[in-house]
């Protein structure tokens, strides 16, 4: 090992205002050579989301390349936009190639993120598809001299509707530039006469993932890269006093690397790098100070509000529920989460003193492409985030982290590196899915609709004024990045998806919440949609009504009144009105069956659940035996990988819901393996049947994360109609099952 | 640096390691260039970089080199390619049995070891012979028809 020199920002600074780093280098720190694989900054290609050079280009084979900001995070995305590029360019989706999250090719579209991809992702590059249509058929008629309305464009020529003349895409515009704005009026096929979009075509990324050829952000090397690793603190927020550069020094080529707070192990062979951060002996002072999950719900309560927001307000639900005879009212609490992604975050990174390249699995490299910028002090246009496909993601997990460590460690090193996270990273630092905790209040009226509902949500502040810091380890070296970490639309869905007069819904904007957060599948909406479809199950057994006639009573928008009967009909739905599996307790395996709904952000898709499951009164565990899904997202591009999407959002949430919370004490987070956060495991996944209901004179909206918002109430619902107890936390685990059997 | 001699997808490889308990799963990857397996966990919990060893499927993320001395060793990489794949890797591809796809590795190579004791597995069977394989997408179900498909073929 050979030792450092203080990475103090001061030092750092000094060097010249940038963060410019010198190392006295030996001979195991050979100079970088200038040729090595970083790519340019600058491509010299528009990535101006209003032209249709920034989303196409046509080769002069008459192949196509298609530009897409939006990234296939294992969603299938990658083959449904092509599908839909396909139809509108009439071209075989294998002549058309991808490139995704490039900051220096595509353009900005926005983070993946919020099942936006198709959307409004795909729905763009569409249009942008239909614009160059119009153009080829231009340059196609003058080159024919044909007008535009006698010829046909297929299979990447068009020609001549008589007289077989024709001409090739490759011929017609051969490499060049369309120097064309999208047109927001340019004709989209009509849907009727749709060959390609609809089809379930197989997704072109699987052949090589399943025989180990598929390049992943894990696989991905570059010429003289070095391997590092970080070392998190024992306690968040805690100061760095001093490290003992020398218990490392047995390790072959290990070399520390520390900022501030910030403190990171770099060596040529990774598992150099893995035993020097193990084994690096550092003190640490101070942090900690959280409140514990023990003691969360009453942190949550006691927590600094920012803001009170009325979000809903219609008619005089106070007034109402004021004056009602019987109201109903429950909390309901979803604990702190954590992506738990299944490979550990990763990113290579090639720092130089005048622009710098990071490779990464960050669904939203534009989005985060100033903070790199910002804490690296180069301008952002010297800096280039390339996407590459990682362990799923399911919001912003800790790839973002990885990358800005990688980063840092590559500017101190000067040569490229490469950092991937430990298990106990990933679990321990990936930004959490943070704790909601909602009171929902709700009266009947004389004919047994719901006459009034009430919603106060305790939830992070999640739009303005973000107090969390965005990524770790700037934070950690001192180093100024944007302040402010989403966590999505956690707010939404807090009131019914049924005709309701009278509603009330407030949100209690926390100032913060003890670990950092970030969007989690569905965010917001997979809890309240659990504390909603709940109590909305509670009035309907208080008014001694079937679960599914109820809501179907409370429904006139067609398409939610037919997903709703599609589960009825595939469960074989027999009406109860109150609970089924024999509330007397004689049989220790009870069955029961429970429904939910959604009409998703009230705007997007109709989502219809119902799951059949048993309970095991002495050990009180529950087993989900089957899911029934029916989904409405309008246009489906690709139904075999919207299925795919319908049915891992139902087993991720399913998981979610019975076995997964993210435990802390006053230091840190606890659970940092797959022990102390167990998911759900094979046996015990149940049958999932996904019916989607396709409507192609609509437009397509996204189908990653709605299915999973009513998972959790079919779940409790189910258990409701087997034991007749309410659970109203996640996890349902056997314990908080037995607990509310013995006070039943 | 002590040199380890093993077979890997039917060829005798050699590769050095400065520490015998140097998990085989950074050589196969960093020494070999075989990406197949993937680092999941580092503690044997989730099967990312399960391999299989004289035919049994082990998690290469906690096996130390020097237990892999003399043995035969195979990856995702030595069943099948892209354009031939096995017939397991061919029965997840036409189940489209994947999201991230990284838990694939450990999927097939764990279907792999059961067919190979157990050639026509019930579902219940395929379910416990993944109870240790965990998947973070929610492909469950379809891996599960996938190592069925692959039994039936």
């Amino acid at each position: 090992m050979t030792a450092m020199p203080d990475l103090s920002r001061r030092g750092l600074l000094k060097a010249g205002g940038a963060l410019v780093v010198s190392f006295s280098l030996d001979a195991a720190w050979p100079a970088r050579a200038q040729t090595s694989a970083t790519l340019k900054t600058d491509l010299g290609k528009t990535v101006d989301a209003n032209e249709v050079d920034g989303f196409l280009a046509v080769h002069p084979d008459g192949s196509v390349t298609v530009y897409s900001g939006k990234v296939d995070l294992g969603t299938g995305f990658r083959i449904a936009v092509r599908q839909m590029v396909a139809e509108e360019l009439e071209l075989p989706v294998d002549r058309i190639a991808l490139i995704e999250g490039d900051t220096a090719l595509t353009p900005d579209q926005g983070p993946t993120a919020g099942s936006t991809g198709i959307q409004r992702g795909g729905v763009q590059i569409r249009q942008a598809a239909a614009t160059a249509r119009q153009a080829l058929l231009r340059l196609a008629s003058e080159a024919l001299k044909t007008p535009p309305d006698a010829l046909v464009v297929e299979n990447g020529t068009i020609r001549a509707k008589t007289g077989g003349k024709r001409v090739r895409f490759g011929d017609l515009i051969a490499g060049k530039p369309f120097a064309l704005k999208l047109d927001p009026k340019a004709p989209l096929k009509d849907p009727a006469v749709y060959a390609v979009v609809g089809k379930p075509l197989p997704r072109p990324d699987l052949p090589a993932k399943l025989t180990g050829r598929h390049t992943y952000m894990q696989d991905f090397k570059l010429a003289g890269m070095l391997h590092g690793r970080v070392v998190h603190p024992p306690a968040i927020g805690a100061r760095l006093d001093a490290v003992d550069e020398a218990s490392i020094s047995s390790i072959p080529g290990a070399r520390v690397v520390r900022i501030e707070n910030f403190l990171g192990v770099v060596a040529e062979d990774e598992w150099a790098a893995v035993r020097a951060a193990r084994e690096l002996k550092a003190s640490w002072s101070g942090g900690g100070g959280l409140p514990g999950s023990e003691g969360l719900q009453r942190a949550i309560r006691e927590s600094p509000v920012q803001a009170d927001e009325a979000l809903v307000h219609r008619g005089d639900a106070p007034q109402v529920l004021g004056a009602a005879a019987k109201k109903l009212s429950a909390t309901y609490y979803w604990p702190p989460q954590s992506h738990a992604s299944l490979g550990p975050s990763c990113a290579v990174a090639d720092v130089r003193a005048e622009e710098a390249t990071i490779w990464t699995s960050s669904q939203a490299t534009h989005k985060y492409w100033p903070h790199f910028a910002k804490f690296l002090g180069l301008p952002v246009e010297k800096v280039r985030l390339v996407y590459l496909d990682g362990a799923g993601c399911y919001g912003m997990n800790g790839h973002e982290d990885a990358a800005a460590d990688a980063a840092i460690l590559s500017r101190a090193a000067g040569r490229p590196v490469r950092v991937q996270w430990m298990r106990e990273d990933e679990h321990g630092w990936d930004p959490k899915g943070p704790p909601q905790l909602l009171e929902l209040s709700a009266s009947l009226d004389d004919g047994g609709k719901i006459a009034a509902w009430s919603a106060e949500m305790w939830i992070p502040a999640a739009t303005k004024g973000l107090p969390n810091i965005p990524l770790l380890s700037p934070a950690a070296a001192g180093l100024p990045q944007p302040q402010g970490i989403g966590t999505g639309l956690i707010s939404q869905n807090a009131d019914p998806s049924y005709t309701v007069p009278n509603v009330r819904v407030v949100a209690h904007w926390l100032k913060d919440t003890p670990l950092r957060p970030s969007n989690l599948r569905s965010p917001g909406k997979v809890a309240n949609t659990f504390a909603v479809e709940s109590l909305v199950d509670e009035l309907a057994a208080h008014a001694g009504a079937d679960p599914l006639a109820f809501r179907l009573q409370g429904l006139d928008d067609p398409r939610g009144i037919e997903v709703l009967k599609r589960v009825g009909e595939i469960m074989k739905w027999e009406p109860r009105n109150g609970p089924s599996g024999g509330g007397s307790g004689a049989d220790a395996h009870a069955r029961g069956r429970g429904i939910a709904y959604i009409h998703y952000k009230h705007a997007e898709n109709y989502i219809a659940m119902g799951m059949d499951v048993t309970v095991d009164r002495s050990s009180g565990v529950v087993h989900v035996e089957r899911v029934v899904c029916a989904h409405d997202c309008g246009l489906v591009i690709n139904p075999d990988a919207v299925k795919n999407q319908v049915e891992g959002g139902i087993l991720q949430t399913l998981s979610r819901a019975l076995f997964e919370e993210a435990v802390f004490d006053s230091n840190r987070v606890t659970s940092v393996d797959w022990a102390s956060y167990p998911i759900l495991k094979f046996p015990d996944v149940p049958e999932v049947v996904v019916e989607l209901i396709d409507r192609p004179e609509l437009p397509p909206v996204g189908a990653g994360e709605a299915a999973t918002a009513p998972v959790a109430a079919a779940l409790a619902n189910a258990i409701f109609d087997a034991v007749g107890v309410r659970l109203r936390q996640v996890p349902m685990t056997p314990e908080r099952v037995k607990q509310a059997l013995a006070h039943s | 640096m002590v040199s380890y001699a093993f077979h890997v997808n039917g060829k005798a490889q050699r590769v050095e390691s400065w520490d015998p308990d140097q998990p085989l799963l950074y050589l196969l990857r960093n020494g070999l260039g075989l990406h197949g397996p993937k680092f999941g966990c580092g503690l044997g919990q989730c099967g990312a970089c399960t391999v299989l060893m004289d035919g049994a499927a082990v998690r290469s993320c906690s096996l130390p080199v020097s237990a892999a001395q003399g043995k035969s060793v195979t990856t995702l990489e030595g069943l099948g390619t892209p354009e031939k794949p096995d017939r397991v890797q061919a029965a997840f591809i036409a189940e489209q049995a994947a999201q991230c796809g990284y838990c694939t590795n450990g999927m097939v190579m764990t279907a792999k070891a059961l067919l190979a004791k157990t050639p026509r597995p019930t579902a219940a069977q395929v379910k416990e012979a993944l109870a240790d394989n965990l998947c973070r997408c929610g492909t469950h179900t379809r891996i599960l028809h996938a190592v069925l498909r692959a039994s039936q073929a």
